[in-house]
């Protein structure tokens, strides 16, 4: 009886039978950098390497800083460009393309059973798709790139059943807050979390993202979503053959450290404040604090359905004078999704600034804050100095949230603003 | 540069879920030097915080140090800032993986965390599994052999670099 991680290091190791603890040596399907690649490169240089151990399961996207702000930027991002063209790296995505995680899965590059390591550690939402994702730093990546392989320890399993509809106004980032708070920024440390329950089966892979993405914040190893018509819908819609991977889920009876339920329906919008992601309380508790921008970005909260939900709340409103709302879409292809269905319009109706694709504002570049400035993000990190000054605060909510406290100009619970508004 | 087994000198104590960001700010990962980062290592808690990280060279934490990013520049700016080892009731596993792979020793040892103050000494011996503090020993499980090769050679480039000449 086995879980999901122990049958992915299986896979991935060769090793038959392993348990949790238990250190294997990995082989990753794919090893994702992103800005970070420049660093690799140069510890590369330094080791004298120049052959690689396999060229196509590198995949870089220059997101964090981009395009480029200072010249030392932009010989950083040239770095990696000739390096991608010099060793023949076929998934090199420029600065144009946006956040790392969220170009590959609509590429069609996750997918189910893989392991898959990143230079960032929202690597677990690949998840989402059924897939092994966990973060590390890049002398890591660089060592897979020579050669091919990791150690990793095999985790505990911890299973989250979420039920119920939630009510109007909440979402999948409200669930992950409530429960971020309530586990604490270690409840899931080294572990692999699957997402299940009736709820989780009935939303689509955009919020399937934000689930498995702020797992992290609870320290979790890498998430999980069992793979089912919705994921192998996604998969064919960006061109992924059903022959190329091979679903991997969990036994019946496969051990758990402990299974987690939550009532979706019992549940109401939250708000992370700051400076930890895990103080999280209902969003009614600081209703009314005044703010100075709210940011609408992020791998956690920029894809299509996220820039949707938003410009739903805000069609026909504006954005409170004084307030700078910061709309950075996740990726090149939310952006023309959202420009060709009129979400994008309807976000500069109200006032919205909308930049180019990529990490922006939650990566602190492009967006940040003077001494004392107050931002309401929908991002998954609020901590001290991360957008701007140490003096400056940050609150974490979900897009409809955002969207609310943008027309009001102060925290605001979006269910009072969404009468009429569709789901 | 190899790690050697025992080290240790002045702690500087810190609390629970000290973050990444905190550790070293996004806006200096510009760079991959560990006296440049070590400038900057801690900046958000102001100059006092710094001062005693400068004069430490064993990080003393509560549960979840390093939780955050996956930035490696974390262990990196520790080592520049003179940090030797840190000692911590748990950590975040990222960082955890990213002070093996940079030569900084991490240990998991929660019973030596509460006796320390700011200015103690702290040792810590990883072949033995010890921490040795002003109130006494403590135990910790000692690291499985594939870190411990790591650690032994200074990380895992030159770990790396060693294996494949």
């Amino acid at each position: 009886m086995k879980t999901f991680a122990q049958k992915a290091i299986e896979r991935a190791s060769g090793v038959d039978g392993v348990v949790p603890g238990q250190i294997v040596d990995v082989y990753p399907d794919l090893y994702m950098s992103h800005t970070a690649s420049w660093r690799c490169i140069r510890t590369l240089e330094k080791m004298g390497v120049t052959e690689l151990y396999a060229p196509d399961r590198i995949a870089m996207v220059m997101d964090h800083i981009a395009p480029a702000m200072t010249a030392k930027n932009a010989a950083d991002h040239k770095l990696c460009r000739e390096f991608a063209q010099r060793m023949g790296i076929r998934h090199f995505w420029d600065v144009n393309a946006g956040i790392a995680h969220i170009v590959l899965m609509e590429n069609g590059l996750i997918r189910p059973g893989q392991f898959v390591i990143g230079t960032d550690s929202h690597s677990t939402i690949y998840g989402a798709l059924g897939a092994f994702g966990t973060g590390v730093g890049f002398s890591e990546i660089t060592a897979a790139w020579v050669t091919g392989k990791l150690w990793a320890k095999v985790p505990e399993s911890v299973r989250i059943e979420i039920s119920g509809t939630l009510p109007p106004g909440t979402y999948a980032k409200d669930v992950m807050l409530r429960l971020i708070g309530d586990l604490g920024a270690d409840g899931l440390t080294y572990c692999s979390a699957e997402f299940a329950g009736s709820y989780t089966e009935a939303i689509g892979v955009s919020e399937r993202m934000t689930f498995c993405n702020l797992a992290m914040e609870m320290g979790a190893k890498n998430a999980y979503v069992q793979p089912d018509p919705v994921t192998l819908r996604y998969l064919d819609d960006v061109g992924v053959s059903r022959s190329s991977y091979e679903v991997l889920v969990p036994d019946e009876g496969a051990v758990y450290r402990d299974v987690i339920a939550v009532d979706g329906s019992a549940l109401a919008p939250q708000v992370s404040v700051p400076h930890a992601v895990d103080n999280v309380v209902p969003v009614d508790d600081v209703a009314g604090t005044r703010l100075d921008q709210v940011f609408i970005g992020s791998c956690a909260n920029a894809k299509y359905d996220d820039l949707q939900i938003a410009a739903r709340v805000l069609a026909g409103h504006r954005v409170a004078p004084g307030v700078r709302l910061i709309v950075t879409p996740a990726s090149a292809q939310v952006m023309s999704r959202a420009s060709a269905s009129g979400v994008l319009g309807t976000l500069i109706e109200a006032g919205a600034m909308i930049t180019n694709p990529g990490c922006g504002a939650c990566a602190g570049n492009g967006g940040v804050m003077a001494d004392g400035e107050r931002t309401l993000s929908t991002a998954n990190r609020n901590f001290r100095g991360r957008m701007g000054s140490y003096e400056s605060e940050i609150f974490l909510g979900s897009p409809a949230t955002a969207a609310a406290s943008a027309i009001r100009g102060v925290i605001t619970n979006p269910a009072e603003l969404m009468t009429g508004v569709p789901a | 540069m190899t790690v050697s087994a025992k080290t240790g000198g002045k702690v500087v104590v810190f609390g629970d879920s000290v973050n990444t960001d905190v550790i070293i700010p996004g806006r200096y990962l510009v760079s991959i030097d560990p006296a440049e980062l070590a400038e900057h290592a801690f900046e958000p808690l102001g100059e006092e915080v710094q001062r005693k990280v400068r004069a430490a060279r064993v990080v003393v934490a509560g549960r979840n140090f390093g939780c955050g990013s996956a930035r490696e520049q974390a262990a990196t700016a520790l080592t520049g800032a003179g940090i030797r080892a840190v000692v911590a009731a748990s950590f975040a596993r990222v960082f955890f993986r990213n002070a093996i792979n940079t030569g900084l020793i991490a240990v998991e040892c929660p019973a030596a965390v509460p006796a320390l103050r700011d200015g103690d000494e702290a040792w810590v011996d990883i072949d033995t599994g010890t921490v040795t503090t002003p109130a006494g020993e403590h135990r910790f499980p000692p690291y499985p052999e594939a870190l411990r090769e790591i650690l032994a050679d200074g990380g895992l480039i030159p770990h790396l670099m060693r294996s494949y000449r």
